[in-house]
């Protein structure tokens, strides 16, 4: 039972979230917190400061958290295929569609438009995340500026830059 | 003899390996991703598109247009059109597989295992050193797109005002991007209709 419960709440999420990890875990917390009460609001908030800190796609592991500690093993695995089940479905229709009338002006039109608004999307999310948590103290500017510069010119494998920042932070910590 | 292990090595070759190639690269990808689907797409494409060159830029533009106009996981969305692009349903199974894979593994043995793990000082002295990265490696995609984006006086204001909605006003990106395919549209019809009687407009716009 309560794995078709898993099943539905993040098949929804997965078919009806828009707009990347943030606006999905405030969905999750809707169905998991506030309808089934599988957990309380505090322990939510743990869970999701926990997903945040551990790598790979937040609503994912959000979703494996929220599985793990309703039904096990197999309650994560449930939750995470279903998050991505709607993302398949879709995926295999549009993909097939799209390679077909790539050169329809009605996919060409709309593509032109969600260029420059995925760009807004992408550069506001970068926006969001500049706040005092992020910039504590000059060495994360440096930080910032040295991995700007390393990744834009140079093009350094951001895997490196990405633990080069986290034994730097190590060291300065 | 030879004719057979040549028909088995072609099937490896643009299946399996390919594909496990893939789930490689994806896996590498998953785990190494702080701060959410965003903070993939720099990962992503530097192993397809600068190192692998499995794909163009602008194909890769066209990926990340398309996996952000669907609902979802972005990085989910991400690896399964890159995945059927380079190596067809195979790839995108391994793909999907491979950027979900490291997360839920990652989480498992710390839900199994450790209580808290805000509590230990490395892991804040850590985050504190990646966090301002991973802003950077958000932003810098987001930049690479606007360019790519090619835009003129007509459009130019299109992401500055998605960023204004987005950050000062919270409008959920679902409209954004809903308004965005309509607006499409209707140009699209416009110019179908005009394109008849007055193709100046659409050169016009192209330029």
């Amino acid at each position: 039972m309560i794995y078709l419960q898993l099943f539905w709440v993040f098949f929804k999420i997965g078919l009806f979230g828009f707009g990347g990890g943030y606006s999905m875990v405030s969905m999750i917390r809707m169905e998991v917190v506030d309808d089934y009460q599988w957990m309380s609001g505090g322990e939510y908030a743990d869970l999701l400061a926990l997903s945040q800190m551990t790598p790979g796609p937040i609503s994912i592991n959000t979703a494996t958290f929220v599985g793990y500690t309703q039904g096990g093993i197999l309650g994560s695995v449930i939750a995470t295929f279903s998050l991505c089940l709607p993302s398949i479905v879709l995926m295999a229709m549009v993909v097939s569609l799209f390679f077909k009338h790539k050169e329809s002006p009605y996919v060409k039109k709309p593509m032109q438009v969600m260029n420059p608004v995925v760009a807004g999307l992408i550069i506001s999310a970068a926006l969001m995340m500049c706040n005092s948590d992020s910039f504590s103290s000059y060495i994360s500017v440096i930080i910032f500026v040295a991995t700007v510069v390393a990744h834009y010119f140079f093009k350094v494998n951001p895997i490196l830059l990405i633990v080069a920042a986290g034994v730097v932070g190590w060291l300065c910590g | 003899m030879l004719a057979k292990n040549d028909y088995f090595c072609k099937i490896f070759n643009e299946m399996n390996i390919l594909s496990l190639k893939l789930f490689w690269e994806f896996f590498k990808i998953g785990a190494f991703t702080f701060g959410g689907g965003y903070a993939m797409i720099a990962l992503v494409k530097n192993a397809l598109v600068e190192r692998h060159r499995w794909m163009t830029d602008d194909e890769f533009t066209e990926c990340i247009t398309l996996a952000q106009s669907l609902p979802g996981v972005f990085a989910i969305n991400m690896a399964l059109y890159t995945g059927f692009k380079i190596a067809k349903k195979t790839g995108a199974g391994f793909a999907m597989l491979g950027a979900a894979l490291p997360s839920m593994i990652i989480i498992v043995v710390i839900a199994a295992f450790i209580q808290n793990i805000n509590g230990y000082k490395v892991v804040n002295d850590v985050f504190a050193g990646i966090r301002p990265c991973v802003i950077a490696l958000i932003l810098v995609p987001g930049l690479n797109l606007l360019k790519k984006a090619k835009l003129t006086k007509s459009t130019f204001w299109i992401p500055i005002l998605t960023c204004l909605l987005i950050c000062l006003l919270g409008v959920s990106p679902m409209y954004l991007i809903i308004a965005a395919i309509v607006g499409g549209v209707i140009w699209a019809r416009a110019t179908i209709g005009k394109t008849a009687s007055q193709p100046s407009k659409k050169e016009e716009e192209t330029k």
